[in-house]
């Protein structure tokens, strides 16, 4: 260990090459925060490509927004506000050594994770249906005042982002059921939950990207064009 | 060891963010209905801007956390708004003149 | 000599599996040091089949589309499995934590797991190489690579793909490691600038290297499912793709010299035995590089059919990124002005990178520059530029950290002879290699061709003869140092007698550096203070 004196007792959970729990708390949040930097970089690639042909193609984007449902979109909105706050709670019981409700709420998360990508899945089966999976079978039903190939770039970024998003969201599923496992076996406590602070910081950023994207590929215009 | 107190929110203003948020959430879908021409999307995205802070301020707890996240936070921000600003200036500008090239 | 009984992180275990499940970032430096070296050697292959074609005008050593595989495939190794990590990777890998007195970095799993994902990609990006090889270029401009391409477009991006997070991951553990775990006195003021100029690449590293990840992902996308986001044939465009690609790949070059130039600060003072001239300056330009790097990008695409106006916006800034390096090259200079020069090995191949590095960068303002740049795009002449920046500039300063640092690591000496040798053979060998690319781009030889006119022969051959001294100048410290290894001479704690806190360790230093922590009351490069106490090596801890 270090020459710093070393009063308190040494919490399993500390890692060698750090001073004390404080220090180890602050570098895993830091690291976990600049992830989160490199998530946004990631979704800014598709949301700069969005933006320009949004621009460029105007017409063709309100034809396909148009497309969306917006009443599942708006639920699915909801459900992940929700999913925010449940994760918060879990967290917050966590740093107060409540284990089952750590547990609890964890799996009420986990519930509300799957069922957005449950609707999801439903809503990429209506668009397949309707033609408007691009690739070969994309076939545009209604004519207007813009270009389909346009619209198929439309529904390819949808594809691109809300798929990106929806495996975000699975991934963010598995680490909280690794986490609620963890839990289950009493590995968080009032001085060493960390863990569970993290993977809330990445599910609410998952929760951030979808709040852009709702708004962005669903409620462009309701304008006959 | 003695963890520092839960400098965190309360259990109070969680259930008022969420609340906060959801509320902002049918206002966003309701006034996408109405014709305001430029101001729908920006409307929107200020909507979303402001859901977005909620959550990283008070769900992500930056609004507790040191100077440095909230610096790694904008940066990371800043540089999006870089891609998003000198990309578009090239698509912008293209219309504005007929220079052969 | 006395064989060396001391532990060190080298002799603390034996067996394979303590090397690939080590967490010690000394360990994980050498597991890169071996990775990125056959990498290297596999691009120099490459370039070595590139300039033996293009010694005679007539395209008749391999075929058109070997002869793009082999430039294609030159660029994607050299560029993402050696220059990306070379220098933070191996030399920062070994020296953050010990330069800032911790033990290891803040994540030392994610360490070892980049070199994991690091490995992976290469194996990826190898099994496309063997399977038939990429020839979009290592740039993979849309629509050819998404369309028209029939070569492992696929298979490739993906190698890139995930070395990426490999790079992510380092520069992400650097960050956090500066920022949370400097020895108690060692402000940001008192930091080596070695630790500056990789904070600077780590920043570059994660918010570049995500937006080039997902724009892989959209060419993959656009390739297996024929969309048309970059194809203009569907709707798309292809700058989307240009403009996408470079935000990353300019920075990219950022984070292959912002490391050297770190090596090249360590050095210069320590051979001038003096404090660097305005620490401040040399700092904050680091920063200064990192951030208007990203403001460059479209220089790239000056004639791909952008806005005149943004054009016009692109180039000045791209100037103004000339003045922080500008910035580093007068203050090395002032640093050697009146100091005490010793010509040892790192302090060649650092004085050939203050020379190289300057041309390639002045004639990157050629390019910078709006109507020479119409002229000069997609000649002989930015390849000779980059070449003279990332080879002469970023690979000599690699080879200059090796060297310098090669005691602390193994705790043996080169041969003095050889390595001077070595370091003159790759200055000639080099600017016989690519001096005359400049004349070749001028006079219009565009790059990536495989034939050209009679009249450019001369220079080429001249290029190729170049190439072949230089691979010899490359091939030299393999067997040196590896002979080293076994022969050379014990190295002692501190043989440069330089500053730094590494150097107050043993060689090799122990698994933990350091049995207590240090406290820093002093300022970087405190030669004075040092040469004023007789020659003593620094006691460690």
């Amino acid at each position: 260990m270090q020459a710093s004196p070393a009063t308190e007792h040494h919490n399993p959970a500390l890692k060698h090459h750090f001073a004390d729990m404080a220090q180890q708390k602050e570098t895993v949040t830091l690291g976990m925060w600049l992830f989160l930097v490199t998530e946004i970089m990631f979704f800014g690639g598709m949301f700069a490509a969005y933006l320009v042909y949004r621009i460029l193609y105007y017409n063709a984007w309100v034809a396909g927004s148009q497309q969306m449902e917006i009443k599942l979109g708006a639920l699915n909105t909801a459900v992940l506000i929700c999913s925010s706050l449940t994760m918060v709670l879990a967290v917050h019981f966590a740093k107060e050594n409540k284990k089952n409700l750590v547990v609890v709420f964890l799996l009420i998360t986990i519930l509300l994770g799957l069922g957005f990508l449950g609707v999801k899945a439903v809503e990429y089966h209506n668009h397949w249906i309707h033609h408007e999976v691009p690739g070969q079978y994309f076939a545009f039903e209604h004519t207007g005042n813009y270009d389909p190939r346009h619209v198929q770039i439309f529904f390819s970024l949808y594809f691109a982002m809300t798929g990106m998003h929806a495996f975000h969201m699975i991934i963010g599923v598995s680490l909280l059921s690794w986490l609620t496992i963890r839990a289950l076996r009493g590995d968080f406590t009032s001085e060493y939950n960390s863990p569970v602070e993290m993977c809330g910081l990445y599910w609410h950023f998952v929760d951030v990207v979808w709040i852009y994207l709702f708004p962005l590929l669903y409620l462009i215009s309701h304008q006959h064009v | 060891m003695t963890e520092q107190a839960h400098n965190g929110p309360s259990l109070k203003t969680y259930f008022l963010i969420w609340g906060a948020l959801i509320v902002l959430t049918s206002i966003t879908v309701g006034v996408s209905y109405l014709e305001l021409g430029a101001l729908n999307p920006i409307v929107a995205l200020v909507i979303a801007t402001i859901k977005a802070l909620l959550v990283i301020l008070f769900f992500m707890e930056i609004r507790y956390s040191s100077k440095m996240t909230m610096m790694v936070v904008v940066s990371g921000v800043f540089f999006l708004i870089l891609l998003l600003s000198l990309t578009l200036s090239d698509y912008l500008s293209r219309g504005w003149s007929h220079v052969a090239r | 000599m006395a064989t060396e009984s001391k532990t060190n992180y080298l002799n603390a275990n034996y067996g394979i599996k303590s090397w690939l499940l080590t967490t010690d970032h000394k360990r994980i430096a050498l597991l890169y040091l071996i990775s990125i070296t056959a990498f290297f050697f596999l691009g120099g292959f490459f370039a070595m089949m590139v300039r033996l074609e293009l010694l005679t005008p007539a395209g008749d050593l391999v075929q058109a589309d070997t002869y793009n595989k082999l430039f294609t495939m030159h660029g994607i190794v050299m560029v993402f499995f050696f220059l990306i990590p070379s220098v933070p990777a191996v030399l920062g890998n070994f020296l953050v934590p010990m330069m800032i007195g911790a033990k290891d970095l803040a994540f030392p799993k994610i360490n070892l797991a980049s070199w994991y994902i690091f490995m992976v990609g290469g194996a990826l990006t190898l099994y496309a190489i063997l399977t038939g090889g990429v020839e979009t270029g290592w740039t993979f401009y849309t629509p050819y690579s998404t369309t028209y391409s029939n070569s492992n477009v696929v298979l490739a991006a993906l190698g890139v793909f995930v070395v990426g997070f490999s790079s992510i991951f380092t520069g992400l553990n650097f960050i956090v490691t500066i920022h949370r775990m400097r020895a108690p006195g060692l402000t940001w003021r008192r930091l080596p600038l070695f630790l500056w100029a990789n904070y600077a690449a780590s920043v570059i590293m994660v918010l570049g290297t995500p937006v080039l990840a997902i724009t892989i992902v959209l060419v993959a996308l656009e390739r297996v499912f024929h969309l048309g986001i970059f194809n203009s044939a569907m709707g798309g465009d292809p700058l989307l793709f240009q403009h996408l690609f470079w935000f990353y790949s300019h920075p990219a070059v950022y984070i292959m010299i912002l490391p050297g130039m770190g090596v090249i600060s360590e050095i210069v003072t320590c051979f001038s035995r003096k404090r660097v001239f305005g620490y401040e300056f040399v700092a904050v330009s680091s920063i200064a590089i990192a951030v208007l790097g990203f403001l460059v990008w479209a220089h790239h695409m000056f004639v791909a059919g952008i806005s005149v106006y943004a054009a016009m916006i692109f180039s000045i800034l791209s100037m103004f990124v000339a003045i922080p390096s500008a910035v580093k090259v007068f203050n090395w200079t002032a640093t050697l002005y009146k100091g005490s020069i010793r010509f040892d090995t790192p302090m060649l191949y650092a004085l050939g990178f203050i020379g190289l590095f300057t041309i390639g960068g002045l004639t990157g303002l050629f390019l910078a520059c709006l109507g020479t740049d119409v002229h000069l795009t997609d000649t002989y002449f930015v390849v000779a530029h980059f070449h003279y920046v990332m080879v002469g500039g970023m690979v000599m300063a690699y080879m200059a950290g090796l060297h310098f640092w090669w005691p602390k690591i193994t705790g043996k000496m080169y041969p003095e002879f050889w390595s001077k040798l070595s370091a003159l053979i790759v200055f000639v060998g080099f600017n016989m290699t690519f001096f005359p690319q400049f004349l070749l781009g001028f006079l219009g030889m565009p790059r990536r061709y495989q034939a050209y006119p009679p009249e450019f022969q001369v220079l080429h051959v001249f290029s190729t003869a170049g190439a072949s001294i230089l691979g010899i100048g490359y091939l030299l410290p393999m067997v040196y140092f590896v002979w080293s290894l076994r022969s050379g001479k014990a190295a002692g704690n501190n043989p440069w007698n330089a500053a730094g806190l590494e150097w107050t360790t043993q060689s090799p230093p122990t698994t933990y550096n350091f049995d207590e922590t240090p406290v820093v009351t002093w300022e970087a490069y405190n030669y004075d203070e040092i040469d004023k106490k007789p020659q003593e090596a620094p006691v460690a801890s």
